[in-house]
């Protein structure tokens, strides 16, 4: 299988993710775009398990191991920083991360 | 058991005082003020002992005694190692006597917010640390009661001084531990350099024996030299100095210019010299050079001041140029000069910061023109100890101050024959001269003072206010320092000859002299 | 055997002001009497010094008789010395101060001055300051001043001389501000204090410096160190030097005497004992005690004879045109000083011989002028005159003094001046020269000078206010016993070689061979001629000052007056224009804007500019540059902390975006790196 594809559809869809994270307003959408690199990640571990473990031999299937591991992860960031999200909103009426910048000087 | 035991005795006794006077419950607050002077006594009393015992006892007046070696951390080889010679046992004395007549003042006065209870269990905290620090022979040790010193003297100056003391306070504190950590770093490089112990007098044999590589002592020698020079303070380290004593409660004062100063130039006789003699040959011209730059310069700033405590405080930068110029000569005379100066200095500044300190407490003002002159006619006692004491302090023979300058200036023209290969022998002559102005300079700004002070007619408002003159605690607190200022110009010998031989013998053991 | 208790003549007046101190005013005559005493006891002691000193080296000399050699002196004959002393403390190695005595004729001599001078002016002080407020205090001072004065005499050790030297200084600056209300007193003070102070840099150098050389503090270590000549001759020169600097000050010596004028300030028995009679001779003590050192260096020995010659001219210049009675003395003081100085540089006797002389004559011209000053309540001649009828007493002996000032023979002042003519004119070449000439001027000038001011104040009508009255017999009877010396003691030194073995030189030598090769001899010429001079003056002045407004009782002498009056008229031109034109109305107000606006404006302004420069180094150089940069440290952390901290805003994604900068930075870093 040719690496290429797998890791530049990856880095794309990384840089979409930073992309997200740096210029929405929005928290929600922000949380979403960590989702995207997150999903990113998972691509090429699942890639990279395909094109070196499989070869090496690796019958812990490390790769794909963490694949599932960083869903379960993803899933419970995505919990904790819903819940922030709908606290910041209670308490402010509103999700736009430039007002939540109370940890400054 | 005393010969072992004595130093550690005399110098803790004030520490458990200290403990005992935070007992007294605070409805009884004023029972502090007995307990500290009977504790001071006492503390002073074993000083005494101490030096008498030096002289009669097995030491028979030559060499350490009163020896107590015990391991603290082995690990590294710091030992609580206390003893005493003819170089600290003045020191040491001076210290308990000045802390004694202290406990004495403060009966007549205590600045406010008064709370003799916690003044006066600093202040004998702050004795510990003072005494500790002359007779530690162990550089761990030596350190640990150098910087117990800062901390009492930091509340004294925070809490009981003037209306910049917090200033004046975190200054003095912040300025004093910048020092230290070079000089801390400086005895952990001795450590690893040398024999790989902390004792000061396995390191000065190692220094004479020139086990230390000059580089390494020139380094070496710059961290020390920091940490003692902020202390005394040397040229242009001293700006400390001004704030902290104008700012100090009286007793403060007399304790930071008579015995505080001295750790610094303690510091040099006792372990930047024999430790790292080559590197203090190369170093002594620069010290020379910096000791006259602040007796020109402290003269100088004096004639400034119209602030009487400032004055006498800037007058202290003078004055240690001289203990620092004889130091920087190498020679005995030139130690022994200095050890004389420092005491002179410890009495007689001591002495005018007391003084000072019962002028403001009654004019409530250090401004000198808010005074305006005539204290001869408004208290004509007190009047008169000021001018006898300013008059010392000057340098007129046969009072203390003229056989430190005198005889350091001596030592300036004849410097080590180390300094002389070295082709500082001119340079050495020259600052002589500088610092023989220097003294003309000092009789300037002292007269002038007094002229302001003490001299002409009162203004009528003093005039009315019927100021009490010198009362009888302050008799008490200041007449053995008068006596002493008599007794030590017209009987150099007293210190001279305690500190001779113990000052050849160091001198002599380098090599460079 | 008194020698052997030299040491109690400092002691007793020690003693006496501790009495004084902590008892004086409980003492039925609040505490004088202790003083008296102790002088008196002093002097007696001093006497017997004096005896035993003249009568072993008169032993001595008359052995070799006048004009000898020093061969045909007795087996081992030295001149008297006696050394005693303990060592007071070691300094290190093998340095240590000794505190001993040194007795010799130069001591006896000054024992005999200072301890009767000293006893005169106490008791003349019981008259004069009675009933002032600080009386005790004065006498405690008093004591104290000759204690100090008769240590420095006896110290066998620069060192302890140095003690004696800076003690003398305060006791100055506290009795020349003893009336410590007045402002211009307590200038006046520390003026005095700071200009010595200024030379005393220069003592301490020099003393430094010999001590430095020779490895010891000890005035005879010194002289045998300069002897054996194992020495840097331009080191010796230097220490010399620096030590005149001391002289000059101490002495009041060009260009450092406009303190002694304003000295005048304090009570007039201290100017008497101290700026006439004692302390101001210190600076020439001290070189004639290291006299020997000197003949090893002459360009030091030139240097003096000099600062000498410019001195005593200057001085007597400007004593010319004062109003005030004690300052025309002070003038006179500086200018006598003047004639010392310049003596010491060619002979040791000629040098010690006016020292003493001068000391008995000036201290009864200062007190007499205190007894004046106390009935006419001024201290301006201008307020003065005609007070001879009414103070007899006052007048003869004001009159011997000045006589002995003006060296009329056979008065006092003219052997001792005559001796230095001589030694100027037998040392011959430059230096010789100019002092011969400038101190046979400075005879006209001071007769000059003199004589008006006897005019002034005892001539004419009396024009201040009040009735004066004759002093009491305190203050007189020190008067009647001054001018006996002021008259007489020249004569124990006069000039005829028969009589030399048994003369103050023989009394006074520090060595049998320098004794030898310098003898004392009359030169009818240089004596004549400054008498003559001396006259001059005398009438010149008189030529003046006798026109004044006032009838001048001096008009009527008889056939005398005639005679002169008439030379008047032939003399009106020299007077006219050169007397009075040139040297009173052009030199001698120019030598005062000199003094007064050069020399003791470059006092002043050194004093100013000193001042202002620690203002300056204060407020810029020590508050704005070492402290701001201790301060600037401090507030360097704070501000750049202010500034650090704006980048800490809050905003989560401003911090995301420098992460991942970060990251991609550190990527591209160990990509190329691999």
């Amino acid at each position: 299988m040719q690496a290429v594809f797998p890791l530049t559809f990856a880095a794309l869809l990384f840089s979409a993710g930073v992309y997200g994270v740096l210029s929405r307003r929005n928290a929600v959408l922000v949380l979403m775009s960590v989702e995207l690199m997150l999903a990113a990640v998972t691509v090429n571990l699942v890639a990279f398990h395909g094109l070196v473990a499989s070869e090496a031999g690796d019958p812990l299937l490390s790769g794909q191991v963490f694949a599932l591991f960083v869903m379960g992860i993803g899933a419970a960031e995505v919990g904790v920083g819903l819940a922030i999200v709908l606290l910041l909103y209670r308490n402010r009426a509103t999700v736009n991360v430039d007002d939540a910048d109370l940890m400054k000087y | 058991m005393w010969e072992a035991s004595a130093l550690t005795i005399t110098v803790f006794l004030p520490l458990l005082g200290a403990a005992l006077i935070t007992l007294i419950p605070k409805a009884r607050e004023e029972l502090a003020k007995p307990v500290a002077l009977v504790v001071s006594l006492v503390a002073f009393a074993l000083s005494l002992a101490v030096l008498a015992g030096y002289y009669l006892g097995p030491a028979g007046g030559e060499g350490l005694a009163y020896q107590l070696r015990v391991d603290w951390i082995p690990i590294i080889d710091a030992s609580y190692h206390v003893a005493i010679d003819g170089i600290s046992l003045p020191l040491f004395v001076l210290s308990f006597l000045l802390t004694f007549l202290c406990a004495v003042y403060t009966f007549h006065h205590l600045e406010a917010p008064g709370r003799p209870k916690a003044f006066l269990s600093l202040m004998l905290l702050l004795q510990t640390g003072m005494a500790g620090t002359f007779v530690a022979f162990d550089l761990v040790l030596f350190f640990v009661f150098w910087e117990l010193v800062l901390v009492p003297m930091y509340f004294m100056i925070g809490i009981w001084g003037g209306p910049r003391r917090e200033y004046a306070a975190v200054k003095f504190f912040l300025y004093t531990l910048f020092g230290s950590v070079f000089m801390l770093v400086a005895f952990i490089a001795l450590y690893f350099a040398g024999p790989g112990t902390f004792d000061i007098v396995a390191l000065q044999e190692a220094g004479a024996a020139g086990e230390f590589g000059l580089t390494f002592q020139r380094l070496a020698f710059l961290g020390i030299f920091l940490g003692l020079a902020v202390k005394v303070p040397m040229w242009p380290f001293h700006t400390w100095l001004p704030d902290a004593h104008t700012e100090a409660p009286t007793v403060g004062s007399v304790l930071l210019a008579g015995i505080l100063l001295k750790m610094g130039t303690y510091g040099f006789v006792r372990i930047a010299l024999p430790i790292l003699p080559e590197a203090a040959v190369e170093y002594a011209p620069i010290i020379g050079a910096l000791a006259v730059i602040a007796i020109l310069y402290g003269a100088l700033c004096c004639l400034a001041q119209t602030d009487l405590k400032r004055l006498i405080a800037f007058s202290s930068v003078g004055h240690m140029g001289f203990v620092m110029l004889g130091i920087a000569t190498l020679t005995p005379v030139g130690v022994n000069a200095a050890i004389f100066g420092m005491i002179a200095h410890g009495i007689i500044t001591g002495m005018l910061f007391f003084v000072v300190g019962s002028i403001k407490e009654r004019y409530h003002t250090r401004a000198i023109a808010d005074i305006g002159g005539g204290v001869l006619q408004t208290m004509p006692r007190m009047g008169a100890v000021l001018t006898f004491v300013a008059i010392a302090s000057l340098g007129l023979p046969p009072l203390p101050g003229f056989w430190g300058e005198i005889v350091a200036l001596y030592a300036a023209f004849n410097p080590a024959p180390a300094l002389v290969d070295a082709g500082f022998l001119t340079f050495f002559r020259v600052l002589m001269v500088l610092g023989a102005i220097g003294t003309v300079l000092t009789a300037g700004y002292f007269l002038n003072m007094l002229q302001r002070v003490t001299l002409g007619t009162a203004p009528a408002r003093w005039r009315e206010a019927e100021l009490r003159d010198i009362s009888a605690i302050e008799w008490g607190a200041w007449s053995p320092l008068l006596v002493m200022t008599v007794a030590l110009g017209v009987v150099p010998v007293l210190v001279f000859g305690i500190t001779d031989p113990a000052v050849s013998a160091v001198l002599t053991a380098l090599g460079v002299s | 055997m008194f020698s052997e208790w030299a040491w109690l003549i400092p002691a007793l007046p020690a003693l006496s002001v501790l009495i004084i101190v902590f008892s004086g005013r409980a003492l039925p005559w609040k505490g004088a009497e202790v003083g008296i005493v102790a002088l008196l006891a002093s002097l007696g002691l001093s006497l017997g010094v004096a005896w035993e000193v003249f009568s072993h080296n008169a032993g001595v000399t008359q052995g070799i008789g006048p004009a000898g050699d020093a061969d045909a002196a007795p087996a081992g004959a030295e001149a008297f010395l006696l050394e005693r002393g303990l060592t007071l403390t070691p300094l290190g190695g093998d340095l240590a101060v000794e505190l001993g005595m040194r007795v010799d004729g130069l001591a006896a001599m000054m024992f005999v001055l200072v301890t009767a001078v000293s006893l005169m002016v106490h008791i003349y002080s019981t008259g004069y300051m009675h009933g002032d407020a600080r009386y005790t205090y004065f006498f405690a001072l008093l004591s104290l001043f000759s204690f100090s004065m008769l240590l420095l005499v006896i110290a066998s050790d620069l060192l302890v001389l140095l003690v004696g030297w800076e003690l003398v200084g305060i006791c100055s600056y506290l009795l020349i501000g003893f009336w410590w209300e007045d402002k211009h007193n307590q200038d006046a003070s520390i003026k005095a204090f700071l200009t010595t102070k200024l030379g005393d840099v220069g003592l301490v150098v020099g003393i430094m410096a010999l001590a430095g050389m020779f490895g010891t503090f000890s005035i005879q270590g010194v002289l045998d160190g300069v002897a054996a000549g194992d020495h840097s001759q331009a080191l010796l020169t230097f220490a010399l030097l620096a030590l005149i600097l001391g002289a000059v000050g101490k002495s009041a010596q060009f260009p450092l005497h406009t303190w002694l004028p304003d000295a005048m300030a304090g009570p007039t028995p201290v100017s008497a004992l101290i700026h006439a009679a004692t302390m101001v001779t210190a600076g020439v003590f001290i070189v004639a005690r290291l006299f020997p050192a000197y003949q090893a260096a002459p360009v030091a020995q030139g240097t003096l004879a000099i600062i000498g010659a410019i001195t005593l001219v200057m001085a007597g210049l400007l004593a010319l045109v004062q109003t005030d009675l004690k300052r025309v003395l002070a003038y006179s003081t500086v200018s006598q000083l003047g004639y010392m100085m310049a003596a010491l540089s060619f002979s040791y006797v000629a040098g010690v011989f006016h020292l003493f002389t001068h000391g008995f004559f000036k201290a009864l011209l200062f007190l007499g002028a205190g007894s004046v000053i106390h009935a006419a309540h001024s201290n301006h001649m201008t307020e003065m005159g005609g007070l001879r009828r009414v103070m007899p007493v006052t007048f003869w002996t004001f009159l011997a003094g000045s006589l002995a000032l003006i060296a009329i023979p056979p008065l006092a002042g003219f052997w001792s001046k005559d001796e230095i003519l001589v030694a100027a004119l037998e040392a011959g070449g430059y230096t010789g020269t100019v002092v011969l000439v400038l101190g046979a001027l400075g005879g006209l000038i001071t007769a000059f000078y003199m004589t008006r001011a006897l005019y002034l104040v005892f001539a004419g009508e009396f024009r201040g206010h009040g009735h004066p009255h004759e002093s009491e017999p305190a203050m007189t009877a020190p008067l009647i016993a001054l001018a006996i010396p002021a008259v007489a003691i020249g004569w124990i030194n006069l000039p005829f070689p028969a009589l030399q073995p048994l003369s103050l030189s023989s009394w006074v030598m520090f060595d049998v061979d320098y004794w030898v090769a310098n003898p004392v001899e009359l030169n009818a010429v240089v004596a004549v001629i400054a008498t003559v001079l001396a006259l001059a003056g005398v009438l010149a002045a008189r030529a003046i000052y006798r026109e004044a407004p006032e009838r001048d009782p001096l008009l009527h002498l008889g056939l005398l007056t005639h005679v002169l009056q008439r030379r008047y008229y032939l003399d009106d031109l020299y007077t006219d224009l050169i007397a009075r034109t040139a040297v009173r109305d052009k030199l001698a107000p120019a030598a005062v804007w000199f003094s007064d606006r050069v020399l003791d404006g470059a006092v002043y302004w050194s004093g100013r500019g000193t001042y202002e420069l620690g203002q300056g180094l204060y407020a810029t150089g020590d508050q704005r540059g070492i402290d701001g940069a201790v301060n600037g440290l401090g507030l360097s952390a704070l501000w750049s902390g202010a500034r650090m901290r704006l980048a800490q805003s809050g905003n989560v994604q401003l911090y995301a975006g420098a992460l991942f900068i970060g990251v991609f930075v550190l990527a591209v870093v160990f990509a190329s790196g691999a």
